[in-house]
């Protein structure tokens, strides 16, 4: 009778699932270099593949002749454009040397300099950027 | 006779999750708790339940970062509250329970899910002899890693942005213990802890963030042992490819 009541007074303390999701991967509170790294890959993943469609239709413009062409030629010239340019660039050189890192030290070859091995990685990244930066406004 | 120092309190204010069985959703309680610049999160939370709210449900034992069980996320950073000193989270501190674990009430998380994992992974021993002078060491081992100083807090787990985003994730503690037993067996089962492992829920799982690493307070180094444990696999595979006899299957 007594194990009864406790039963029904009590109330069922069934755990809650509390995961956070894919949106966590850009939550930035208590973030560290390795989960800014992690998220930045993402997006930048993510707008990669995005311009690899806008590229392919850009493309696919060639195919309406060279007035088509031409006028796609003028509009990229467009200092905003080419700023939309630099944003690539970024892109794909902190993707492709971050996944260098995430692909070496994820067969465990330079593990215990992963950190220094970022910071390497993105130094040369950050100068390759500033001359690709000067050419493209050049 | 000396004259007892004291030092000045300053109020900080709690911004606490809450959550009780039966709650359709959390909320988060305002306290305000006077607080020397020397005194703990825990501290915190201790003075609260006392004086102020005594349905408050957290975990605690030790109060020196020894036991795990105060785990939680302190300015949305996990943490060990025992060694969180408000003095370095400012006069505003929200605290949550860890994320990535189910939620039982407040700030107490559901530790099964944590633990579950650890059996596959075979479970390591400690043995502190072998870090006294003289203490004699396992075959192979050069250098003594901190792993046996995991404390099992789950905020590897909380911390890892991998394991917000799949259920079945081994997590970074267990893979850590299944490296403790592959590359060092002694006479465990290794091979079994490699299996369980070598999963793409297990440390091809992992996207390299070191979150697990940094957060964790006791220096065990999960993301370290995650991938050792990923060059072990990668032998052993190559191992099987060209029918090595001694590879692991």
């Amino acid at each position: 009778m007594s194990e009864q009541r406790a039963q029904t007074s009590i109330p069922a303390t069934r755990p809650v699932e509390r995961r956070r999701g894919w949106w966590g991967w850009f939550d930035p509170r208590g973030r560290r270099l390795g989960g800014w790294a992690f998220a930045l890959n993402r997006l930048t993943g993510l707008g990669l593949v995005a311009y690899l469609y806008l590229h392919l239709g850009i493309l696919s413009l060639l195919a309406r002749g060279p007035d088509a062409w031409d006028t796609f030629v003028d509009i990229a010239l467009n200092p905003l454009v080419l700023a939309l340019d630099v944003v690539l660039i970024f892109g794909m050189l902190f993707h492709g040397l971050n996944g260098l890192r995430v692909g070496l030290v994820g067969y465990g070859l330079v593990a215990s300099r992963q950190a220094a091995l970022f910071v390497g990685l993105m130094v040369i990244g950050a100068i390759v950027l500033v001359v690709a930066t000067l050419r493209v406004f050049a | 006779m000396a004259e007892l120092q004291t030092t000045p309190t300053h109020p900080v204010r709690f911004r606490v999750h809450r959550r009780k069985a039966g709650d359709s959703g959390g909320r988060f309680d305002t306290f305000e708790v006077p607080l020397d610049e020397h005194r703990t999160v825990l501290d915190g939370l201790v003075a609260i339940r006392t004086g102020q709210d005594p349905s408050l449900t957290f975990r605690h034992s030790c109060f020196h970062a020894s036991c795990g069980t105060c785990g939680m996320r302190v300015n949305g950073r996990d943490v060990l509250a025992c060694v969180t000193k408000v003095a370095d989270t400012g006069p505003d501190v929200t605290v949550e329970p860890l994320a990535n674990l189910p939620l039982v009430s407040d700030l107490v998380v559901e530790m099964g899910a944590f633990y579950g994992p650890f059996d596959r992974a075979g479970r390591p021993l400690v043995r502190e002899s072998e870090l006294l002078p003289g203490g004699e060491r396992a075959e192979g081992i050069d250098v003594l890693t901190r792993y046996e100083d995991c404390i099992e807090c789950g905020i590897c787990v909380s911390a890892c942005p991998v394991a917000g985003s799949d259920s079945r994730y081994a997590g970074p503690a267990a893979l850590a213990a299944a490296a403790r037993v592959v590359l060092e067996p002694r006479d465990a089962d290794a091979p079994a802890a490699l299996r369980f492992a070598d999963d793409e829920h297990g440390i091809w799982r992992c996207h390299v963030a070191y979150e697990c690493t940094e957060a964790c307070p006791s220096n065990a180094d999960p993301g370290g042992h995650i991938m050792r444990l990923r060059r072990a696999a990668t032998a052993n595979r190559v191992r099987r490819w060209f029918g090595a006899g001694r590879a692991a299957r």
